[in-house]
């Protein structure tokens, strides 16, 4: 089976500005992600949060799960993290493999 | 004075409270209580049309008079003069950070939708009229606040590189969930009237202390969770402020009200919209507009001091003083 080499980005970030990525991604005419609602999670402050103790979005968090050609991702990666760098939030970058090379 | 603490006495025992104690005291107790998030999201959207669509069926019997344009105006005013008055207290009593000052100023300029109910459901136990446009108000009151937030954090905010983030704002404020479903049930409440009201009575009407009842049983759990992992971050004076600047709020939306000419359950109900401190529309449009404000400081202070003092303690004494401006 033949595979080929892709990016896979993860973002958790607060689901106040997860309509704005979305946007933002759309605009870009990028493909091939996936939204997740994150349950609950523990960050840097060391406290731990649960999506059933919130009452509006604020506090809660999203997950994007994104698989992109490094080729598209390196001319938008700096306007993604300037939307999201001053949130709560993790951003990271992996790579993977895709079966349908065309697709991404 | 009897008066009020009959008020307050009938109040603390109403079930409406009692069901809030209950999940405020299983959260603090660390039980497993809790609702599913569909659920609660579903009580809260059966409030609000509730409460829109008998506001206005209310209008559509009474009819429009000045009192509408110029209670709206009054709304708007008192959300944006608000926080200034909460801003400029927050700086002289705490250490708060600008940014962070002004992040709770928009809380309190703004309003909590849920003790707006509260209120509406004690005044019809009570038997007080008030104005069905009230509804209008509460909507209008949310986003002025949140613009004068802004205005009193430029300084952080003019440091920032430019983004979306300022753009798009104001729509999604105005646009937010809760304020479409409350104007969209005012509106169509509205056109329909009381025969439109009669129609969906049963689903309206009967049920809404009980589905109330069940929605603040959820929010003592969220505020109690609130306050046991978010207590650390408030330092003494900003409880203080959260208890005080209700009565502050409330009393400027009181005289506002007497000053209009509404009915003492309209006095009531403005006095409860100026005292209380939004927890979903602004700190949801702060996370976008001022992610540098800490929000574990205005969530725990607004959902986990402010809200349930307005229960308990604000409501009768908002009504309370309604009556005094009234010579009720």
């Amino acid at each position: 089976m033949q595979t080929f080499p892709k990016k896979r980005v993860e973002i958790i970030v607060e689901a106040p500005v997860l309509n704005r990525v979305l946007r933002f991604l759309q605009d870009h005419e990028v493909s091939g992600y996936t939204v997740m609602p994150a349950l609950a999670g523990s960050g840097d402050s060391g406290r731990m949060w649960s999506r059933e103790g919130m009452v509006g979005e604020a506090g809660r968090m999203v997950t994007i799960l994104m698989i992109i050609d490094e080729a598209r991702l390196e001319p938008l990666f700096d306007q993604l993290y300037a939307m999201v760098s001053r949130q709560i939030g993790v951003i990271a970058i992996s790579d993977c493999t895709v079966v349908r090379d065309e697709r991404f | 004075m009897a008066d009020i603490f009959a008020l307050a006495g009938e109040n603390l025992i109403s079930p409406m409270v009692l069901f809030f104690a209950l999940g405020f005291a299983a959260a603090l107790a660390r039980s497993d209580l809790s609702f599913p998030e569909a659920a609660a999201k579903t009580l809260s959207l059966y409030l609000l049309f509730a409460i829109g669509f008998k506001g206005g069926a209310g209008v559509a019997e009474h009819g429009l008079d000045l009192g509408l344009a110029m209670t709206l105006l009054a709304g708007a005013v008192l959300s944006a003069l608000i926080p200034l008055i909460a801003f400029a207290g927050l700086r002289v009593i705490s250490r708060l950070s600008l940014v962070d000052a002004a992040a709770v100023a928009a809380h309190y300029g703004s309003i909590s939708i849920v003790t707006f109910v509260a209120a509406t459901s004690a005044l019809t136990s009570l038997g007080m009229d008030y104005e069905g446009y009230m509804v209008a108000v509460a909507a209008i009151m949310e986003t002025p606040a949140i613009l004068v937030a802004l205005w009193l954090a430029r300084s952080a905010i003019a440091e920032r590189p430019k983004t979306e983030a300022g753009d798009s704002l104001l729509r999604e404020i105005a646009l937010n969930g809760s304020i479409v479903m409350l104007v969209g049930a005012f509106a169509i409440g509205w056109i329909t009237g009381p025969a439109g009201l009669a129609d969906i009575s049963g689903l309206i009407t009967d049920p809404f202390k009980g589905v109330l009842c069940l929605f603040l049983l959820d929010m003592g759990l969220v505020a109690g969770r609130g306050m046991r992992t978010g207590a650390r971050h408030l330092q003494l004076p900003v409880i203080v402020f959260g208890l005080v600047m209700p009565l502050v709020g409330g009393t400027l939306g009181g005289l506002t009200g007497a000053l209009i000419g509404l009915s003492p359950g309209g006095i009531a109900l403005l006095a409860t919209l100026s005292a209380s401190a939004s927890y979903i529309a602004v700190p949801a449009a702060m996370r976008v507009a001022l992610p540098e404000a800490n929000p574990s400081i205005y969530l725990t202070l607004s959902l986990g001091v402010t809200f349930p003092f307005n229960l308990v303690i604000g409501i009768p004494l908002y009504i309370a003083l309604a009556n005094a401006l009234t010579g009720g």
